[in-house]
């Protein structure tokens, strides 16, 4: 195999991934922000709280969040602990 | 100009710079996706759910990477953990024959791999095109051709050009040599 046919089978090896799951990456920091504000929210507000534990999904639907699977496992993760 | 470092990448992305986890994220994406899709062979729901899930750790936890040069081994070390997370959730015990065993040699060309997709973003725009066109999006010299409006046989004979470059590149580190006298380099878009 010559290098030029290496580096085609290795440019072949890294698929591209949806577009979609890069954006979702890409928006972490945006929903990190939007997560300590429901946070905070819920520190203050012990009905928000009830309603978090009750339904966590339903809740953030309710305040407007959407409830991806990484949003929802690090607010599960943080009502937790 | 040059890309930026991991380690340039990862103090920008501590300092709040989303732009840098924008360029993280477009750096390692393919690599992820290769580990959980080619080397693990998770279908399509588990490899998001281990995609989002190690740029997740990966945001959350830079402040505690010790040597921001060794993101990438982080990187790879995150994914294979979710990856076999991934596996034990689908209800299987995992022991080391149920790791594909040929994983590490998997992630050995998927180091690679990136090594050479890192030099082909050094290179100038119409060789980063239509190498990415003809090897990851897998276009044919055809399709290649009646887009770029070139004739068929420059389509081939730049992509080899290209690739002398790219190797060029990748033996020298860095920076890619300059173009040869007469060769035309310009953005074609």
């Amino acid at each position: 195999m010559t290098p030029e046919e290496h580096i085609g089978l290795a440019l072949r090896a890294l698929p591209t991934p949806p577009m979609g799951w890069v954006e979702a990456a890409k928006e972490l920091p945006a929903a990190r922000r939007e997560l300590e504000t429901i946070l905070e929210r819920i520190e203050r507000d012990a009905q928000l709280r009830e309603r978090a534990v009750a339904d966590l999904e339903a809740m953030l639907r309710s305040e407007g969040v959407e409830p991806t699977p990484v949003i929802v496992a690090h607010l599960r993760r943080r009502l937790e602990s | 100009m040059d890309a930026a470092t991991d380690a340039e990448l990862v103090a920008r992305c501590r300092g709040g710079d989303e732009t840098a986890w924008d360029e993280l994220v477009d750096r390692y994406a393919r690599y992820v996706y290769a580990i959980a899709a080619r080397v693990y062979r998770l279908g399509p729901e588990d490899a998001e759910d281990v995609f989002q899930e190690v740029f997740a750790r990966v945001f959350e936890r830079l402040e505690t990477l010790r040597d921001d040069d060794a993101l990438r081994p982080w990187i790879a070390q995150t994914a294979r953990n979710c990856c076999v997370d991934s596996l034990r959730r689908a209800g299987r015990e995992i022991a080391v024959e149920d790791v594909p065993e040929d994983a590490d040699e998997g992630l050995d060309r998927l180091d690679e791999a990136l090594t050479v997709h890192a030099a082909l973003e050094r290179l100038p725009a119409d060789c980063r095109e239509i190498l990415d066109r003809f090897f990851r999006r897998d276009e044919s010299y055809r399709t290649i051709s009646a887009d770029l409006d070139l004739p068929a046989g420059t389509v081939a004979s730049r992509i080899a050009r290209c690739l002398t470059r790219l190797r060029d590149a990748l033996e020298t580190g860095r920076n890619p040599p300059p173009p040869a006298s007469g060769e035309k380099v310009a953005e074609r878009r």
